[in-house]
């Protein structure tokens, strides 16, 4: 699944330069650097505590920093006006670990909240593109007038990514997507995100612990240590590394044992997609 | 980017031509919806659609094409989409609803019972639901309190001091403040108006009767019930919400007993001492008014309440106190427990609970008020 690894304009989509993040006097990020591709999906790891979220909420401006610079879409957001600042927020969508999703409205309308915000339309043409993307993401039509309370965990991370992508953005944020699916629902969570990838022509930023998802969809790998990115590369990267964590994040047992089994899952998985939509 | 979302039709009897021009995304498709909705309810022979020149295509455009393309392939005609760029074919084929999606089934969750008569019914029988579930949890509060261990129960006694200092100390201010103010007006009034008889010094009767039977536990268990009752309410509804009430039960713990008895108990221990301290500011309020108004000094007043208004008034509403605490605590409990997964839920239950309360409070005031001119104290 690793194709178009790198395309050959490789234009970057966001842009972090030397940020620097601490709450107190505990300094998380210390002058981090990371480039992200367009038409990519870059997994983001590190350990517990290491950052990722601060990371991520950085770079959406909902966690301040100390010092750096962010570009996103060849904008910098710190200097950006606020009409600016709106035009980019439409051009980016966020998957939070938990979904997010607005506990009093139901999914249709959780999908429609961005584009009652931020586009002219029609409810009737409302009501169609939230179908349509509510079967984008594989769930089922009736999915649509159900409040989160009465969802599962896996069906609100399809919700909340249908709300994320409600806009069309050119770069998707994803902080851990998969955790707390079952592994087949965790897989074809993945397959979606790079069939949306494919289709719609999506950047990903996903943070993730999940290995499979780390083995299957993702084209690069950055890793992220005492508060700068460690490395970066592809799995295959990864896997020939010599740093003990690194060796041991992506060789350890539980590691290896996803390695082993991926040959497998890839086989199975294009049934159990069918079987496991619900 | 900037240019507008327009479509040229080209029609001829055997094809339409349909060329989609400018920006067919999301933001610029509603110029363009209405056209391509007469469209579909025309009758057009066959169409060919070339979205060759867009400037730009998402999901938006996407589906506009494939609705016009689902219209003419229900109806039999020929559909053909034109575009040298393959990723744009590609993406109406994304956006294709599955068969049988596009029926309307949700309709029935939209069941609005205007009638009547079934509404009151439905009040009747909440009503009711209400009172068994508040039988339930005064029957749990009393078995369930029991701790699984010594060691606990001494816990649960620092839990119940500490909803006490909630309840009650830190109401204090606001109630002293409050109850010396209605004195002091009930004092004022009262003067006013006897003094068209010559009978200043029944200010105080009036005073001391009215406050110490009535209007100290009232307006006490009106303020408790919009301070306390709605924090119980948003405490135990947030804990369901985030299942810790699950997690009680499940480590053995019996949830009643943990959440709402000490609530329920500090309640009863709070509200009488509140009511006292009600009825002594009220009492300071109409003693100075007195003073400055119709000049009864302090003594006096003291000296004629002493001789005027016996002590069992002050029982009369004192007695009532814990019941009110009960009410107030109970139903705040139930709604508490009714929240569901929303945030819009909590804020109702909330609400509910300070409203019913308050009217079971002087719902119950009126008939103890019964009860004790029939035995006559």
């Amino acid at each position: 699944m690793q194709r178009k690894t790198q395309t050959e304009e490789q234009e970057i989509v966001l842009s972090v330069r030397d940020i620097h993040v601490s709450f107190g006097a505990h300094h998380v990020l210390k002058g981090l650097n990371l480039d992200v591709y367009r038409g990519e999906i870059l997994g983001f790891v590190g350990g517990s505590g290491s950052g990722k979220s601060v990371l991520m909420r950085t770079i959406l401006d909902l966690a301040k920093k100390q010092g750096g610079r962010i570009q996103i879409l060849g904008q910098d957001y710190d200097a950006a006006g606020e009409q600016e600042r709106i035009g980019l927020d439409r051009r980016m969508g966020v998957l939070f670990q938990h979904g997010a999703l607005f506990s009093s409205l139901t999914v249709k309308e959780n999908i429609q909240v961005p584009m009652r915000e931020y586009l002219n339309l029609s409810s009737n043409l409302m009501d169609e593109l939230a179908k349509v993307k509510i079967e984008l993401v594989g769930l089922p039509a009736f999915a649509g007038d159900k409040y989160p309370s009465e969802l599962s965990g896996g069906m609100i991370k399809r919700a909340a990514l249908a709300r994320a992508l409600s806009l069309d953005p050119e770069l998707v944020f994803l902080d851990e997507p998969t955790s707390g699916l079952d592994p087949i629902g965790a897989a074809d969570f993945d397959d979606l995100i790079a069939s949306l990838r494919d289709t719609l022509g999506l950047t990903v930023m996903m943070v993730t612990h999940d290995l499979d998802s780390l083995h299957a969809v993702c084209d690069r790998i950055a890793v992220l240590r005492d508060g700068v990115v460690h490395t970066t590369g592809t799995m295959q990267d990864m896997l020939k590394e010599t740093d003990p964590w690194i060796v041991s994040y992506f060789q350890g047992k539980r590691a290896r044992a996803a390695l082993d089994h991926k040959a497998m899952s890839l086989k199975t998985r294009s049934q159990s997609n069918k079987a496991s939509l619900q | 980017m900037r240019d507008t979302t327009s479509l040229s039709v080209e029609k001829s009897t055997s094809v339409w031509k349909i060329e989609a021009l400018g920006d067919w995304t999301l933001k610029g498709i509603d110029k363009v919806d209405r056209q391509m909705r007469e469209i579909e309810n025309s009758d057009f022979p066959s169409i060919v659609f070339d979205t060759s020149n867009v400037s730009s295509f998402d999901t938006g455009g996407a589906w506009l094409v494939e609705r016009l393309r689902t219209n003419a392939e229900t109806r039999g005609l020929s559909f053909q989409h034109q575009d040298q760029d393959q990723n744009r074919i590609e993406l109406t084929k994304v956006v294709r609803l599955s068969d049988g999606s596009d029926s309307e089934q949700s309709t029935s969750s939209f069941r609005s019972d205007k009638n009547p008569l079934s509404l009151l019914g439905k009040a009747v029988t909440s009503v009711w639901r209400d009172f068994l579930t508040g039988c339930f949890l005064i029957g749990s509060s009393l078995k369930g309190s029991k701790s699984n261990s010594r060691h606990g129960r001494a816990r649960r006694f620092t839990s119940l001091i500490n909803q006490v200092d909630h309840m009650g100390l830190r109401a204090v201010p606001v109630i002293a403040l409050m109850s010396f103010l209605i004195g002091a007006i009930i004092a004022q009034q009262g003067a006013y108006q006897l003094k068209f008889y010559g009978e200043e010094l029944l200010t105080v009767f009036l005073v001391g009767i009215l406050h110490f039977r009535e209007i100290g536990v009232l307006l006490t268990s009106v303020m408790v019930a919009g301070r306390t009752g709605s924090a119980i309410t948003a405490e135990i509804g947030t804990m369901k919400m985030r299942e810790e009430i699950d997690a009680l039960d499940v480590i053995g713990l019996n949830p009643i007993g943990v959440l709402i008895f000490p609530r329920l108990l500090a309640l009863i221990i709070v509200l009488p001492m509140l009511t006292l301290v009600s009825d002594l500011a009220g009492i300071a309020g109409a003693i100075v008014v007195s003073d400055i108004y119709i000049g009864i000094s302090p003594a006096q007043f003291l000296e004629a309440l002493n001789t005027g208004v016996g002590i069992q008034h002050l029982f009369v509403g004192l007695v009532k106190a814990p019941f009110m605490a009960v009410l107030i605590g109970l139903i705040a409990a139930i709604e508490g427990l009714k929240v569901g997964g929303s945030a819009e839920s909590l804020g109702q239950r909330t609400t509910s609970a300070v409203v019913k309360s308050i009217f079971a409070v002087i719902l119950v005031d009126g008939l103890f008020s019964i009860f004790f001119s029939a035995i006559g104290i």
